[in-house]
């Protein structure tokens, strides 16, 4: 686990749970495009326990604060985790599929909540797909 | 038999399962043996949201996976069982004793586990039980991901292979 460092004072505002170093290749990428990395928390569950990974996870956000939590794939041990966590609580909002445009619509949108920023920036990472050619 | 890989997994469902093993197998059908999850709504219904639309999935206690398992044996779709123990999958085993092959994909640490691979973690009593299992003429192979070495137990269980 690591904090993603980048520009920008405040806390972060989400986690992002992935495979491998895909929540860190991310996050980085968002550093190098808008220097807004530090708004973003990666966890890496390489290795860990489901128990592991819904424990990371809950630490993290008490310690940071964060509501929303973007994980990769839907069938994820780090979804289904969050998943319970957001049973829980239902202040919080899980995205999962996360791709580089979701998190940089989500960085750059501060004029609303964490969570409505989430939501938003999902719509975002959907219409970022796009297929070219025959 | 439609159940193209028994595998043991304290993960349960997850990407290794679903896409890692689920495309390459072409796999329609999952059986989750758990008796904790067998029990609980909540907790089909976290897995049940987990798998895609193409897959199938059913839940099970050991028990009842027993009296079902010649219905998923002769399922003509491919299909995956899945437990989240060896426990579980021992127990199975022994109740059934038409299952030829268990794979080990991921037992992680816990107190009292010691590592084997970087993925099996195991206590002496589960040691045990797979050395049972293979005993009994069950082949028990370590191997996380399709395109990995599947390593047989005796391998594991030396843990040359960390």
């Amino acid at each position: 686990m690591n904090d993603a460092k980048g520009g920008g004072t405040d806390q972060p505002r989400a986690i992002v749970v992935g495979h491998g170093e895909f929540a860190g290749g991310l996050v980085s990428a968002v550093g190098q495009i808008c220097g807004l990395a530090d708004k973003l928390v990666v966890l890496s569950m390489m290795g860990m326990t489901p128990e592991d990974i819904e424990g990371a996870i809950r630490a993290e956000l008490a310690r940071t604060g964060a509501k929303v939590i973007f994980t990769d794939l839907p069938a994820g041990s780090a979804t289904l985790a969050a998943r319970r966590i957001v049973h829980d609580d239902p202040d919080l909002i899980l995205v999962s599929g996360v791709n580089l445009a979701t998190l940089l619509d989500f960085v750059f949108n501060t004029a609303v909540s964490p969570t409505e920023a989430a939501r938003s920036a999902a719509e975002r990472g959907k219409a970022s797909l796009i297929v070219v050619g025959r | 038999m439609a159940i193209n890989l028994y595998r043991i997994d304290d993960r349960l469902i997850h990407g290794q399962v679903v896409v890692g093993w689920g495309q390459p197998l072409n796999v329609r059908f999952l059986v989750l043996v758990d008796d904790l999850v067998a029990s609980s709504d909540w907790e089909k219904e976290l897995y049940r949201m987990a798998i895609p639309p193409e897959m199938e999935i059913y839940f099970a206690d050991v028990g009842t996976a027993i009296r079902d398992h010649a219905r998923y044996a002769s399922d003509p779709r491919p299909g995956l069982l899945i437990t989240g123990d060896i426990g579980s999958m021992y127990r199975l085993v022994k109740g059934v004793k038409a299952i030829g092959s268990v794979n080990l994909g991921g037992i992680h640490h816990r107190a009292g586990r010691a590592e084997k691979l970087r993925y099996i973690f195991l206590t002496p009593d589960e040691e045990r039980q797979l050395h049972e299992l293979e005993a009994a003429g069950v082949e028990v192979t370590a191997q996380d991901v399709p395109s990995a070495r599947a390593v047989p137990l005796p391998e594991v269980l030396d843990g040359d292979s960390l």
